[in-house]
This record gives C-alpha cells, structure tokens and sequence, in this order.
C-alpha cells in the first residue's frame, strides 16, 4: 500500500509539470491579453505595462522565468489585481470554497445515501421511486435555477435566511451548501443506488441471508461497505468538482471563493491567476483522486487482495 | 454504445442477451413509459418544422412578454417570440448535445477506461495520468480556443463537450474493468487461449455496462446543463436559437416578472431528465449480467 | 423538565432571529454607515494607476483633489485649493492651498505634495492609464514620452508652500473639470517611497495598514471581494460637514442579486437595476428608483474597411432602420433616450447637428442606389457583442429590424470581453456593439475618440479635415460658441460618414433607499460623499 501510494505521487511530479507547461502555452493562444480595455490605454503606457510584467521578453524567456519563480514558491501578482500575489488571491479564496465544498458534499452523502441505500433495498417500488426522486432533484434543476429559486423563497418571501454572502450573517451558509449539494446528491444517489443493488446479488450476502442473518445487520454490516465503494471512487473528482465547479453558485451568492477566480481569471486572460488556480486545484485533484483510489482499495477486499499480490 | 452493440449482436450467443434484456425492460413499467415519452419527444423535435406554431425568431415587440394564453399557449418573451415553439426548437439543441456529446464521451470513455483498467501496469498508469492532465486543464481556456481556432458551430461545440466530459466516465470503466479483470471466469478465458479482442467484447464490456449506463444516463443532464453554461456565458450556441438550458438560465433571470418563462422550459428539462434516470435505471436492471446468469 | 425548557428556548430562537433579522440599512440609518453596492473589488486604491467606476467611488471618498463639483450641479467647488485665479488668456492657473489641509498622518498639504505627484502620474514606468487628462497641461505630453527629459519644462510648479500653478498648451475649458478627477489627486511621497520606488505601480502602499491619504474618509478595512469600508476622517479640514461614519462598499457583480439585496434590506444603493424589474420598481417603489441621464451614447461601430460596408449608403441605410424609440419603449422598458448623434445633446450648452432621423423608406432606397434593392445580392452582416444580458437583448431586435426592414442577412455572434476586444482591436468584425462615457462634461470627450489615430475609434473611419476641426480649430477657438460651433461642424461630417449607428443616450438607473440623502442622481453619476447622510428613522425597504 504505501509503495502504491509514493509511486502514485511520484507519478504526480510529471503530470504537474505537464499540466503547468501545457496551460502556460494554451492561455497564451487564446486573444487578447490581460491589458486589453474598452478604453485602451496610450502605446507608451501599454510597453510600461508590458515590461513590467515580463510580457515583452519571449514566450521562452517568460515560460522560464516563471518555472523559476514557482520553484521558489512565487505564483508572481495578478495581471487583474496586480496589489495581489496570485498565492495571496488563492488564500483568501480556498477557505471559502473548501468549507463550501465540504458542506455540500456532506449534505449530498446525507441525501444520497439514505435515498440510494432505500431504494436499492426493495428496487421498483415507492421506496425505490420516491427517495430516488426526491434525490434527483438535484439534478433536474440546474443550480442557477435552484439558487435564485431558494434564494427567492427562503430569502424574499420568508424571509428566513440571508440571501447572499459568507459568514457575514448567521445563516447566509444554508443556501449556497444546498443549491451546490443538491446536484451531488443525485449523483451519490445513483451511485449508492446501483453499488448496493449490485451487491444484494452476490453469493455472499445471499449467504449472510441463507445464515438467517437480520436483515439491518446484513444491509449494514455486509452490503453498505461493497455497495459504498462507487460512491468512494465518486467522492474525489467530486470534491476537485465542487472547488473548481462552485463559480454558478458563488456568483448566485456573491462568495468570494477560488471557484469564481478559476473561471474570472480566465474571461480576464489573467495569466498568473490562471496558472496559480490550476496548479492548486490540479494538485488538489491528483491528491483526491489518489485518496478515493486508497480507500475504494481498502473498502474491496478483492482489490486489496489483489495490491498485496504486488500487481496494481 | 452503438457500436459495442453492433458488435455484440454479431456473437450469435451475445444476441440473446439483448433479446433477455428487452424482454426484461418491457416489464419495467416506469423505464418502458419513460422510453415512449422520449421517443416521443425525439419524433416530436425532428417534427417541430412542420408542428411549430410561429417561427423561433419572429418578433412582436410590442405584444412583449405575455403570460400564456389562447394564441400562446405557453406564453411570449419579452421580444414576443412564442414560448412553445422556441421550447420546441430548443428541446431540438437540447437533446442533440445531449445524445451527441454523450455519445462521444462514451465512445472515447468506454475505449480509454477498458483498454487501461485491462491492460493495466504502465500502460494503465500512462493513460490514467493523461486522465489527471486533462481534468486539470482549465476547461473554459480549452473552449475558448476551440472555438477561435474551429471557428462556431454547433456540433464542435457537441463534440467539445464530449470532449471534456469523457474523462470520469474512463474512470468509472477503469475501475470496473479492474474489478472484472481479477474474476475467475476472465482468469478462465484467458486461460482458455482466447484472443484479447474477443475478452473484451465478450466478457469485459457488457460486464461495464451497468455503471456506464447509469452514468450515460447522468452524463446526458450534466452535458445539457454544461451547455446551457457556456451559452450563459458566451461560449456556446448564439441567438436567436436557443436551448432549454438557455431558455431556464434566461428565464431564472426575470422569474419574479415572467414566471412562465422559467416554469415551461424548467418542467421539460425535468421531465426528460427524469425520463432519463427511469430508463437508465431500468436498463441497468436489464442488463444485469449477475441476473442474466441465472 | 423538557416542557418547561422549550418556552424559554423557544423565546431565545425568537430573539435570536430577531437580531439576525435587523438589517443592514436600519442598522446603517442608525450608526450612520452606508451600505453601498460598488458592482466591483476595485484594482487597487493608488489613485494614479487605476481605472474604473468602482475604484472611482472608493479613491474619491479617500483623497480629495485641488477642487470638487457640486454633487447637484457639478458645479466646482474649491477642495484642497481654497482659491485660484485664472490669466486672462486661460493658459495659466494659480491656485492657493488651504491652511488647514492634512494627510491623514498629520503632515501638512503642500504645494510641493502637487507637483511630485503630478511628476509621479508622468512617469512611464507607472504605466497611469489616465496619464492623458494631463496632456491639456504645458510639454506633459512630451515629457511622458521622453522626448523632453527635463521636468523643469512642464508647466507644472510649486511656487511656494501653498502656491501651485499650473499651465497650459492651449485654453482648455474643462481642465477644472480634471483636477476631481483621482487621475490628478495628491499621494503622499513619504508612504509611497517608503514601499517602493515613485514609478512602481501596485505597491503596498494602498493597504489599510498603511496608507496615507487626504480625502473625508479613512481606508479602514479591505476583505477581498466581500467588502471594502472606510470611516469618516476626524482630521479632514471639512470634517464637520461630513455626516456619514463609515460606507461600507460592495463588489457585487450580478444585477439580480444586488437588486434582491437592497430588497432585502442588505444595501442602501444598487449600482445597477436589472432592466426587467424597472416596471415593478415604477408600480411598488417608484421613490427608490432613481434614474437619469447620463453622459454616455451606446452605439454600434461598423467597420468601413469591410467591402460591404464600405459605401456610406449602406452604413447610412443600417443607421436610418433602426426604429431606436420602439427599440427603447419595448426591450429596454423606456430606460433611455434615442440618439441619433454621438454626442449627447446639452453637454455645455452644446447641441449636436440634426443629419438624420429613423427613416426605414429613405433607408432601403439608399440600400438600393448602393446596389442592393430589396437586400438583394448583399453578403449579409455580423453583429458582434459581449456577453451581457442588455447587449443580447438590444443585439436581437436590431438584427429583426435589419431583417425586416432592409431585407439583408444579419447574424450575431456572442464573444467573451477579451475575444470581442480582440476582434474589435484588430478589425475582425462588421458590426460591434460599442459605448462611449465621457471623461468630463464637454463635446471634446466624445469627437477626439475618432481621430484617426484614437485607439477607440476601431472603425477605419479617418478623415483629415475632422481630425483638422477637433485637433487643431477647436483647442484654439477664440470663444465658447465658436468652440461649439467647430464641433458640431466636425460631428456633422463624422455623422454623415456615419462609421457608428448610435443608438442611445445611457441613463444612470439605481436603487436608493429613502432615508439616503444627498445622493441625488446627476449627469455624470458622480458621487461625493461628504454631502451624503443617513435619517435614522427612515423605514427599511422590505418585502411588503
């Protein structure tokens, strides 16, 4: 296990490296650049600008200087908040996403599981219809339309909670973990959903029934560890979604997470701030993907079985 | 899909497993009326040419937004375009860059995960951390580019999606294909001498199929949506044409004022998506190799 | 036990959600503190760098500069210059610092503070994007591009410590008008060396650990895309008069959410109003909704070096069918006024020249002598616009009028900022959806943006004797009217070319709550928040 985990993360060296480069040259491709404004600025002010950041030398010279400068831990300042250092954007944005992050992901298990657990047990009947639906709502109502919809029920006519904001009113944090779980939870629903029906059906929870096992024991001591293990393999590229994916909803409610960066700095060909939000979140992505890869291992006997073997 | 299908379909035992599973679905109640309602809605949006009541851009601006009524049945915007009819042009995007792009990741996906999740060692290795590139790359930089250097049509901006969307579903069938790889009756396969072609097709794939089908049946929504957020933002199709997406991102902006124009196209994206889920759901019960077996 | 527990607790979640139910703005009306929405997180805060409606707000309630306008008006008024006197050819202005002008830290205001600043904003290396609101002053221009090294040259000198004159190329009757703009404050030499060199750009000198400045409020906490405030400055030398404590500024960049926050109590003033929702505000609120026009014309450029663009019957015919009242009373719910020149009418007493009207007859036979009756054989059009929902809007009914009423082809392509800059920049587009404010109330701030070597101008439309009337005539007429007169000679020739279609004058549309006062709504949509207050028993706008 740990040989499989310093070789995973051995590995990540070079996909960062490729990552880093390959978007250093793709943002460069696309038009205009981050000085460019409706009312353009004088020629003269526009080589200041330039020279400045570095945008004058070769894209080489520039790709070269920057691996420089990020060996050192230096993501440089942001072409669009220049009084910033792109790791100081970074910082004031990840607290917020993250804890955004985990509140939904947490609300998607709670509604997810219970409802995929449910409808697996007794399949095609209204224990399978209703918790299933209840769960795909999520799904079937975009988030910018559950958002404003929350925000006008909640917000606007109860008047119950804040309606945008974070950690500035208490309970400005309820509405933006829903409308950002909801959609997860349809996912974790399936997922628990079909992992569990796929386990109900093999030999040895049949066995554990034939014993005359109760049935809560069998459902929760033997199916729920195999039948979880989709919803596990799901959980990492689902957290590295929500930080990257939480732009619709932080713009719903105007929290200033990296969600919003990460799609900004782009509109805004902020190059540094492009570079500095992809390499944190592909790092995050590679650690979480290693993570759900570690314990979908550990939940599987068979699979686990199969690393103690040596093969991966 | 379709082709795993076609080629599934020349084994002569393999056919019989897709004769089950229909046999199977057309029991399942809720997935066979979900098939209809969407095939439904398919004949409906090749029709709608012929079924539209006004044209998609045909203006009124002084009738401005109306609520439904008699000569509207779902109502106006506020250019006085009739609802109806730009839901039905929109459900025909809609449902094309969801069947398109999903087909697309699916083929790449399905190829990518089984080649990797059985092959395995180094190659597994070098094809999953090209997985982790990808996903890292930032996507809106990627569309962008597409399209300046593509230029904008509609089905590139299908096939980018596809594009982007292929790479869980590698990861989900790497995954299951590993799983499958270790049975006894794979071991006994290879043990048999058979050719690794007729392994994959014969004994990994349609072991897959549940989750990839259940996941398809996720990817179609989240492809539709994915749309509607890069047409939001400028990206995608450009008006006057539409989508349903488009249609509910546009109308959660003025929901308060015009009510209609977000409950109309939000309830037709919903039932298909629902629609989607029961059939995906029941296909997955169809094609259950575990219940086949028996 | 557990029934006699929940009457108190229950109490308690009453009173707690009570206090959680308090609002933003009642809490404001009573500690004197405005919650304004300010659309966006500002840049920076260094008053010769920045650009921006956002930075502007928050950089005018910080620093103050030589005078003011009158927030009703627009009139000036005298800020750190208490008085100044003008020479009799209008070249050379002297003004007298105030004694009781301070930075924030206590030193004194002094002439001096002037002229290094202004030396400062010259430097290339600062790269001020604003560096030309001082070209109107004596060799800026040539000292900023360094064809003159010594500063000694540029018209700009502390006499004495509470002297500064400043002088000029030519009499330029706006150049009052630009010292309130922050492009001319003073910065504070000691705090701005003490973090960098005078030409280094976004230092750490604008933190709210260290900043000096000079202005009726003090930066007094920046949280990164949540909120900016500033409190009211006890040592401002017109402290007295300034009623707020604090303003508390907003970045908030999505309409319906900003409108959806002042409803709820959380903002006294929106930046923007969603244009849906004016209809509502008019029947419910129409006290809160505050618009007015503003010194801004929303047009389209065409692209004049495109062969199917390139005969002026045809830009003329595309001007004349497009029904701009119609546009204006259906889409955009009456917001605007139709323009039908791209200076708005009344700048100074300024009257734009009448070339053209909606004339959808008069249109398509001009489209016909240009060969193309009916629309037939034209390759059709592009219009290219923005992501935004008012350019959508505003783009499709222009290509149904086009449509209709010249029977051509007319397609629109939706492009993120920098791609459309980009096209735009570059000439790769037919149609471009553009707008245009001005820097300062007169004529000169909307014609000098199509001369031939403006960078705004992007429609390939040059013409020697319009650059001639704008260059060289009009910064030399003898008097006001024949100033005017000069212009609306150049803009009649520019019209008549017709490189843009103007569409509209921009109103400035809000929302401001009741118990605000002093913020009434002016040409230039300028604020100055030392004449803003608060009434602490104003209701708070809720939901009814």
């Amino acid at each position: 296990m740990v040989r499989f985990i310093a070789l995973r993360l051995l590995q990540a060296i070079p996909v960062l490296f490729v990552v880093i480069s390959a978007t250093f040259f793709l943002v460069r491709q696309a038009p205009g650049g981050p000085f460019d404004a409706e009312k353009p600025v004088i020629p003269a002010v526009k080589r200041a600008l330039e020279a400045k950041y570095n945008l004058d030398q070769s894209l080489w010279q520039q790709y070269l200087s920057y691996m420089g400068d990020l060996l050192q831990g230096d993501l440089g300042p942001s072409f669009k908040y220049p009084g910033w250092a792109v790791q100081d954007l970074i910082g004031s944005g990840f607290p917020v996403t993250a804890e955004l992050g985990i509140y939904a992901l947490l609300i998607a298990l709670l509604i997810g599981t219970t409802a995929g657990v449910l409808a697996a047990l007794k399949p095609n009947s209204a224990q399978d219809y209703v918790p299933m639906s209840v769960a795909m709502i999520g799904i079937c109502m975009p988030t910018f339309l559950l958002g404003p919809l929350l925000v006008l029920v909640f917000g606007i006519w109860l008047e119950w909670l804040p309606i945008s904001g974070w950690g500035d009113l208490p309970g400005d944090k309820i509405l933006p973990s829903i409308t950002l779980g909801a959609a997860y939870a349809a996912y974790v629903a399936r997922l628990s959903r079909g992992g569990m029906l796929e386990v109900l059906s093999q030999d040895y929870i049949r066995t554990a029934r034939a014993k005359g096992l109760p049935e809560h024991v069998v459902v929760l001591k033997h199916a729920l560890r195999g039948g979880l293990v989709p919803v596990v393999a799901y959980l990492g590229p689902a957290f590295a979604g929500l930080l990257s994916g939480s732009f619709v909803v932080e713009t719903i409610f105007q929290i200033p997470g990296l969600g919003r960066f990460y799609v900004q700095a782009a509109f805004n060909r902020d190059y540094t701030m492009i570079l500095g939000t992809t390499i944190f979140l592909s790092t995050l992505i590679v650690l979480f993907n290693l993570l759900s890869d570690v314990i979908a291992t550990w939940m599987n006997p068979r699979l686990r079985d199969g690393l103690r073997g040596g093969s991966q | 899909m379709e082709a795993n299908k076609h080629d599934m379909s020349e084994q002569e035992q393999g056919s019989s497993l897709w004769a089950d599973a229909w046999l199977r679905l057309k029991h399942n109640r809720l997935a066979l009326g979900s098939l209809i309602f969407l095939l439904a809605l398919v004949v409906l949006c090749i029709l709608t040419p012929w079924l539209a009541p006004y044209g998609y851009e045909q203006q009124n601006l002084e009738l401005g937004a109306t609520p439904p009524s008699m000569a509207h049945w779902l109502g106006t915007d506020v250019f006085g375009r009739d609802l109806l009819t730009r839901l039905l042009y929109g459900g025909r995007v809609s449902l094309m860059v969801g069947f398109i792009a999903t087909a697309v990741a699916l083929l790449i996906g399905v190829l990518w995960g089984t080649v990797a999740g059985y092959l395995g060692g180094r190659v597994d290795m070098l094809m999953m951390r090209l997985v982790d590139i990808l996903y890292a790359i930032p996507f809106i930089i990627f569309i962008i580019l597409l399209m300046v250097v593509f230029g904008r049509s509609m089905l590139l901006l299908f096939m980018a999606i596809g594009a982007v969307e292929w790479l869980t579903m590698a990861r989900i069938v790497r995954g299951q294909v590993q799983g499958i790889r270790q049975q006894e009756y794979i071991e006994a396969a290879i043990a048999m001498g058979l050719p690794l072609s007729r392994i994959l097709w014969r004994h990994v794939v349609p072991n897959t199929l549940g989750p990839v089908i259940v996941y398809a049946t996720l990817t179609i929504p989240q492809v539709m949506l994915l749309e509607a957020f890069l047409s939001f933002l400028g990206l995608g199709i450009q008006p006057p044409q539409s989508s349903w997406g488009l249609l509910i991102s546009y109308g959660a902006e003025s929901m308060e004022e015009y009510p209609w124009l977000l409950v109309f196209p939000g309830l037709a994206l919903a039932s298909t998506l629902f629609a989607l889920n029961f059939l995906g759901d029941g296909l997955r019960d169809a094609l259950d190799p575990r219940v086949a077996k028996d | 036990m557990a029934r006699r527990l929940l009457i108190p607790l229950l109490l308690c979640g009453f009173l707690l959600a009570c206090v959680g139910g308090e609002t933003n703005v009642a809490q404001g009306n009573r500690d004197g503190v405005l919650h304004f929405g300010n659309y966006g997180e500002p840049q920076g805060l260094d008053p010769h760098v920045v650009t921006g409606v956002p930075e502007h707000h928050i950089i005018g309630a910080l620093f103050e500069g030589l005078v003011l306008k009158n927030p009703e008006t627009l009139a000036i008024e005298p800020g750190v210059a208490e008085s100044w006197t003008v020479s009799d050819d209008g070249r050379i202005y002297t003004f007298k610092l105030r004694d009781n002008a301070r930075w924030s830290n206590g030193d004194e205001i002094t002439a001096a503070d002037f002229e290094w600043s202004w030396w400062r904003a010259l430097q290339p290396a600062l790269a001020s994007s604003y560096v030309f609101m001082y070209f109107p002053i004596k060799n800026a221009e040539a000292y900023f591009n360094r064809s003159l090294s010594n500063f000694d040259e540029v018209g700009i000198k502390a006499i004495d410590k509470k002297t500064f004159r400043v002088e000029l190329d030519a009499p330029a009757p706006y150049f009052l008008q630009l010292l309130d703009h922050y492009a001319l404050f003073p910065v504070h030499r000691p705090t701005v060396e003490k973090f960098g060199a005078p030409d280094e750009s976004y230092t750490r000198w604008t933190r709210p650990e260290n900043i000096v400045s000079n202005g009726p409020f003090l930066l007094d906490e920046w949280r990164l895309f949540k909120y900016l405030s500033v409190k009211k400055n006890p040592d401002y030398w017109d402290a007295d008069k300034v009623k707020l404590n604090a303003i508390r500024f907003y970045p908030i960049d999505k309409q319906t959410t900003e409108e959806r926050m002042f409803r709820a109590g959380q903002l006294h003033r929106t930046e923007e109003v969603p244009i849906d929702r004016i209809p509502w505000y008019r029947q419910n609120r129409p006290e809160v909704l505050k618009i007015a026009p503003y010194i801004g014309t929303y047009l389209y450029r065409l692209n004049t070096r495109k062969p199917h663009l390139a005969d002026v019957r045809v830009r003329q015919a595309l001007s004349m069918s497009v029904d701009r009242r119609r546009l204006i009373d259906t889409v955009l719910n009456g917001l605007f006024t139709p323009a039908y020149s791209v200076v708005p009418p009344g700048l100074l007493g300024y009257k734009p020249p009448d070339v053209f009207g909606f004339d959808p007859d008069k249109a398509r036979q001009l489209l016909s002598e240009a060969g193309y009756p009916g629309g037939k054989g034209y390759p059709g059009l592009e219009i290219q616009y923005n992501t935004h929902e008012q350019h959508r809007k505003i783009a499709i009914a222009i290509q149904q009028m086009w449509r209709e009423e010249l029977g051509i082809d007319v397609r629109l392509q939706n492009k993120d900022w920098k791609v459309y800059l980009d096209d735009e920049t570059t000439g790769n587009f037919d149609a471009s959806r553009g707008g245009w404010i001005g820097d300062y109330v007169d004529p000169n701030t909307f014609m000098d943006i199509w001369t031939a070597a403006s960078g705004v101008n992007r429609t390939g439309f040059a013409d020697e004797e319009f650059d001639r009337l704008v260059l060289q005539i009009a910064p030399n007429a003898k008097d006001h009217e024949t100033r005017l007169n000069t212009f609306q000679q150049a803009e009649r020739l520019f019209l008549e070319q017709m490189p843009i279609v103007p569409l509209y004058t921009y109103s400035s549309k809000h929302l401001v709550h009741p118990g605000v006062k002093g913020l009434s709504p002016n040409y230039m949509d300028y604020y100055n928040f030392r004449y803003v207050s608060l009434e602490p028993d104003a209701s708070g706008v809720t939901q009814d």
